[in-house]
């Protein structure tokens, strides 16, 4: 694919995406904001795990003080809706600060549990908040004055800003000099930080980053869902999502995570109605995947015929195959 | 008085998440893996001696003769058909225990459905030896203890006298070089994840006595075998007593202070040692 189709394939879908609120019922605007913050936390999960090594299973503490933070700030605070979702996305991103201080002192399968731990407790102290409604919960009511087309209307377009912003600022960062040195970190720690990448300062960039972007989902899902329980929000089915989808679709690649989602979505919607089997049944198929074909169906893909979807690899091997094609290739 | 009452209950709850935590580390030392379905795999074997009792009018104890050795063959069976797989790189254990964990938890669910279930130990949960007015220690938690320092002494027995337990230990310093002079580590790694198995199911079945249990319980015990683990310092077993006793007792001492805050103040015990001893309390270097 030539970098023209590619973009005029990628404005054409952005557009038919964008005019949605015209084509799509409230009811399917709802599911699309669904689908749209599920890419968004599988895009952060991928640049934890697939590039910068970092497998936290705690990403569900963000999606939680996003939500929290964004009804603090509408129903306590009075800050205009939309303003809120941005400053709910800055607060977790605070947040996630001090907590990677605590959790970078562990290493792989520790840091995960210790992410796990960090999230357990800001749900206890919410459980343990009567201001935040404790265990019972909360409903959104600020955002009620606003008129319900409307507020779909705006609530889509923003997930819709947040998936495209999470892909977008994904693909940016992987081609930055930052980028390189995810990638440098994901092939080989040891030797990144050898030729002098600040290993401890990327891993630390791409937390935070991560918690603004499942902070933004937080806060879009509640504004969409409006009302939220603890239970609910710090679960850790959320990053059990991510994982699943990161894995299935293709871990440490751009497209793997849209393709997941994609399924995931497509698997939830057909077999929701047999209760949790389809999260079994995606376990086991996740399980299977991260054991006998690591890279994932798009890794897989990508291997076999040699495509890609996004211009992110630099093809230091053009000249020889250049030369072979020129002598063999009868397509020439 | 009251607070020597809690603390003696926090500390022998802590000999269970001592006996969590060391069939977490055993497989850690062994074979660098964290198993993430670590919590979900005692909620299993709770299951199971809770069918042997339902089904079989089996005490619950006397379950153990049968979860035990069942709990040792899944282990075995588990590593040796997935998790050997992939031990490539430092992710896919990972991916693959999680997915476990996750899987185990839904399709317990689904089975025994979201309520919680209890073991009925009959009087034995309910006696206990009083001290005065105000200490009474029950004999269910006192047996608890005991059983769980027993099984780590087993443990620091089996790894420091036995001919399997130098296989384990050298694999565990040096893999190459145990493969060197014959052992196998794959079939090492196996009885590895059977044994931490096998003490995951005593400390399962003895906490569902305890406790009443549900399938989606078993994420808090993995990370309350964890918080001990850390708590006491990598690498010792004495340690990891030592961190779940901490543990035991800021959990009773922080539900004594407030109902709902047991939990969380073991917790905020494990972050402020993470920020100011990270190698933990009682550390060692070498690796159990």
């Amino acid at each position: 694919m030539t970098n023209a189709i590619r973009l005029g394939l990628c404005g054409a879908l952005i557009a038919v995406l964008a005019l949605a609120p015209m084509w799509a019922t409230l009811g399917q605007l709802r599911n699309l904001v669904e689908l749209l913050t599920l890419l968004t936390l599988a895009q952060m999960w991928n640049l934890l795990a697939g590039y910068a090594g970092l497998v936290s299973i705690g990403q569900q503490a963000y999606i939680g003080i996003g939500a929290y933070a964004f009804f603090a700030l509408g129903d306590k605070g009075g800050v205009q809706p939309y303003l809120a979702v941005l400053l709910a996305g800055l607060a977790a991103a605070a947040i996630s600060l001090p907590s990677a201080a605590l959790v970078f002192r562990l290493r792989a399968g520790y840091f995960a549990i210790g992410t796990w731990v960090v999230a357990e407790v800001f749900h206890l102290l919410v459980l343990n908040t009567n201001w935040l409604g404790g265990g019972a919960g909360v409903s959104i009511l600020f955002v009620s004055d606003i008129e319900r087309r409307t507020r779909s209307f705006v609530t889509y377009w923003m997930a819709l800003g947040l998936g495209l912003g999470a892909v977008a600022l994904a693909f940016v960062m992987l081609r930055s000099r930052v980028g390189l040195a995810l990638t440098a970190i994901r092939d080989n720690e040891d030797g990144a930080e050898g030729i002098g990448v600040d290993v401890l300062r990327a891993k630390v960039g791409v937390y935070v980053a991560a918690a603004f972007g499942c902070g933004l989902a937080g806060a879009i899902t509640y504004l969409s869902l409006l009302r939220i329980q603890p239970d609910a929000a710090f679960t850790v089915n959320w990053t059990a999502f991510m994982i699943f989808i990161v894995v299935i679709g293709g871990l440490g690649t751009l497209e793997g995570p849209i393709i997941g989602t994609v399924i995931f979505y497509a698997l939830q919607q057909q077999f929701s109605s047999y209760g949790v089997w389809y999260v079994v049944a995606l376990g086991v198929v996740a399980i299977a995947i991260a054991v006998w074909v690591p890279q994932g169906i798009w890794g897989w893909i990508a291997q076999r015929f040699d495509v890609s979807l996004f211009p992110l690899r630099r093809h230091y091997r053009a000249a020889p195959i250049r030369q072979d094609e020129a002598v063999e290739s009868p397509a020439a | 008085m009251t607070w020597v009452n809690t603390v003696i209950q926090g500390i022998l709850l802590g000999g269970l998440y001592a006996l969590f935590a060391a069939g977490l580390s055993l497989v850690f030392g062994v074979m660098r893996v964290v198993n993430l379905a670590h919590g979900d795999l005692s909620v299993l074997a709770a299951f199971l001696s809770l069918l042997l009792v339902e089904h079989a009018g089996m005490a619950p104890l006397l379950t153990l003769v049968i979860v035990v050795p069942v709990m040792f063959a899944v282990g075995y069976v588990l590593q040796a058909g997935i998790i050997n797989f992939a031990l490539r790189t430092e992710l896919a254990p990972l991916l693959a225990t999680f997915g476990l964990a996750i899987v185990l938890q839904n399709v317990l669910q689904e089975a025994f459905s979201a309520d919680s279930r209890g073991l009925d130990a009959g009087s034995l949960e309910t006696s206990s030896i009083r001290i005065g007015d105000h200490i009474g220690i029950g004999w269910f938690p006192l047996l608890t203890f005991v059983t769980s320092v027993l099984v780590l002494l087993a443990l620091h027995l089996l790894l420091t006298r036995t001919q399997l337990g130098r296989a384990l230990r050298a694999t565990s310093d040096d893999q190459r070089t145990a493969l060197l002079i014959g052992i196998d580590n794959r079939r090492i790694y196996s009885l590895a994840m059977g044994i931490s198995l096998a003490t995951v199911a005593i400390a399962g079945v003895f906490l569902a006595i305890r406790t009443t249990f549900s399938p989606s319980i078993g994420s808090a015990r993995l990370i309350f075998g964890f918080e001990a683990v850390i708590i006491g310092g990598l690498g010792s077993l004495w340690g990891t007593l030592a961190g779940g006793i901490v543990l035991g007792v800021a959990q009773a001492v922080g539900a004594q202070i407030d109902a709902g805050w047991g939990v969380l103040t073991g917790h905020l015990v494990f972050l402020a040692v993470l920020a100011l001893r990270p190698n933990g309390l009682f550390p060692r270097t070498a690796t159990a």
